[in-house]
């Protein structure tokens, strides 16, 4: 019965996107508005099709996810270091406090100018800037987790003769662990959305700087392939850090919760 | 007072580095104008009404995107909770957009309302609107059914418990959706008039970046950045305000 009923939903669920879709190739087809602002579903399906034999689509993918990748590694790596360290060391804590409570909110896209003068307008300048909008949310979910790590489990480690070192890598940062890959799971998406961004405003390929390409042509089936292409790659990778997160903490009590 | 200064002292350090790098020749002062100098520009920005005019159609561009995706958005994710068709009419599609980035919607807006107002405040609605229709969708859900029978019960019609009951349980949540939408906002509306506009604050640093006129620049950052900071505090503080009843 449960089986049915699972069938029935995911029926139901592509129910709604198949009719989404019909509506919107039916709206096209009936000339309802014209095929500049809303080129067909399948002529879209085609020209996306078509960028991908040629190569294209998949060269502006791997381009994409490539700056937006580094962007978001530094911004993991220097984001763990920092949060860790401003919950660990005082003088840290006071320097990067209110860097942090200002940074968090502000919305660092205006700062794009900014890196476009400092490291022009090529991969550099775009991983930077994917680094710095991504960077907040990571700090803050470290330095909250190895702020709330529990000082029993440190002290039972500690009277059971751990070294420091071990201290680090075997209690503090598998039990900060849910919490930093939460922070991660923010900046990903971040790191996706200034990446497409600066690449708009920076050209260079990647698949926002083709979809802005499209547009000056006045090219809608062209815009419209790449936002598909991008909602596809915007998805995996939204499922990809879902599953690596159940593998990382397959250990952790949320995993058999769920 | 002197807590303040004591925590918020590294500022001052990094004015102060600000200022003296440049003066000092360690950076070229077309990589980094001294902070007097940007300072003299905002005050500039300031007298010749360049802020002013700005500020103003960016600020009214995002809040009527910010509205709109406000009231669209609580209505869609209450009226999914309390009636099932539309919840499995709209939830898939819901799970669908919402890993999509939402700048790669800015052409399209582009595409469609043209390069004035309006295609900001389409980009500005389409950001936020997911965020504050996931909100409600989750608010409403939650809401106590013991509250809503009590409410039938003591003879309330069915669009009353959905304004006084639902409505109001489902606010903590609702309010956090729509924190995470001004942020968004910010974001989509100032990534649109830095790509392509004739007016707003993204305009107006992208071109004094592409003039050259580097000190007016960072004045325009600066300001862009504490308005988005300040925006987050003062709503922090009223959603606070706002839930005070429950505590």
């Amino acid at each position: 019965m449960a089986g049915v009923s699972a069938i029935g939903q995911a029926l139901l669920r592509w129910a709604s996107i198949l009719g989404v879709l019909a509506l919107w190739q039916g709206f096209a087809e009936a000339h309802v508005v014209s095929a500049f602002l809303l080129p067909a579903f399948s002529t879209v399906v085609v020209r996306l099709y078509h960028d991908v034999v040629s190569g294209d689509v998949i060269l502006g993918i791997a381009l994409t996810l490539y700056r937006a990748f580094a962007g978001f590694a530094l911004a993991a790596v220097a984001g763990i270091a920092i949060g860790v360290m401003i919950a660990r060391v005082p003088p840290m804590r006071w320097f990067f406090d209110p860097l942090v409570s200002i940074g968090l909110p502000m919305p660092k896209i205006a700062f794009l100018p900014v890196f476009i003068l400092w490291f022009g307008v090529f991969d550099a300048s775009k991983i930077l800037m994917v680094a710095f909008s991504a960077v907040f949310p990571v700090v803050v979910s470290a330095w909250a987790a190895a702020d709330g790590v529990e000082h029993v489990l440190l002290w039972s480690a500690l009277s059971l003769g751990a070294s420091r070192a071990q201290l680090l890598w075997e209690i503090a940062l598998p039990s900060s662990l849910p919490q930093i890959f939460t922070g991660l799971q923010v900046a990903m998406p971040i790191a996706l959305i200034v990446e497409i961004i600066s690449e708009m405003a920076m050209g260079g390929e990647g698949l926002g700087g083709s979809i802005m390409t499209d547009m000056r042509f006045a090219d809608s089936p062209g815009v419209f392939a790449g936002i598909l292409a991008i909602a596809i790659v915007g998805a995996g990778l939204v499922r990809a850090m879902e599953l690596i997160r159940r593998r990382l903490l397959v250990w952790h009590a949320e995993a058999s919760a769920a | 007072m002197k807590a303040a200064l004591t925590r918020y002292s590294p500022l001052l350090l990094l004015a102060a580095v600000w200022e003296a790098a440049p003066r000092l020749g360690l950076i070229d002062k077309d990589t980094l104008p001294p902070l007097s100098a940007v300072l003299r520009a905002w005050m500039e920005l300031l007298r010749d009404g360049d802020l002013a005019v700005n500020g103003l159609s960016s600020l009214q561009n995002l809040s009527a995107g910010l509205a709109l995706g406000v009231v669209v958005g609580v209505t869609l994710g209450i009226l999914m909770a309390w009636y099932r068709p539309i919840e499995i009419l709209i939830n898939p599609l819901i799970r669908v957009l919402y890993p999509l980035p939402r700048s790669a919607l800015i052409p399209v807006t582009i595409l469609w309302f043209g390069l004035g107002a309006a295609s900001k405040i389409a980009a500005v609605f389409l950001g936020c609107l997911l965020p504050v229709v996931i909100g409600a969708f989750n608010g409403a859900r939650g809401v106590e059914q013991v509250l809503i029978w009590s409410a039938l019960a003591a003879g309330a019609k069915r669009h009353q418990v959905l304004w006084d009951v639902v409505l109001p349980a489902a606010m903590p949540e609702i309010l956090a959706g729509i924190r995470n939408a001004l942020a968004l906002s910010f974001i989509l509306l100032v990534a649109a008039e830095l790509l392509i506009s004739q007016r707003g604050m993204g305009y107006l640093i992208s071109s004094f970046g592409e003039g050259g006129a580097y000190d007016a620049m960072f004045a325009g950052v600066l300001t862009v950045s504490a308005v988005g900071f300040f925006a987050d505090r003062l709503y922090l503080l009223l959603m606070r305000r706002a839930l005070r009843w429950r505590a």
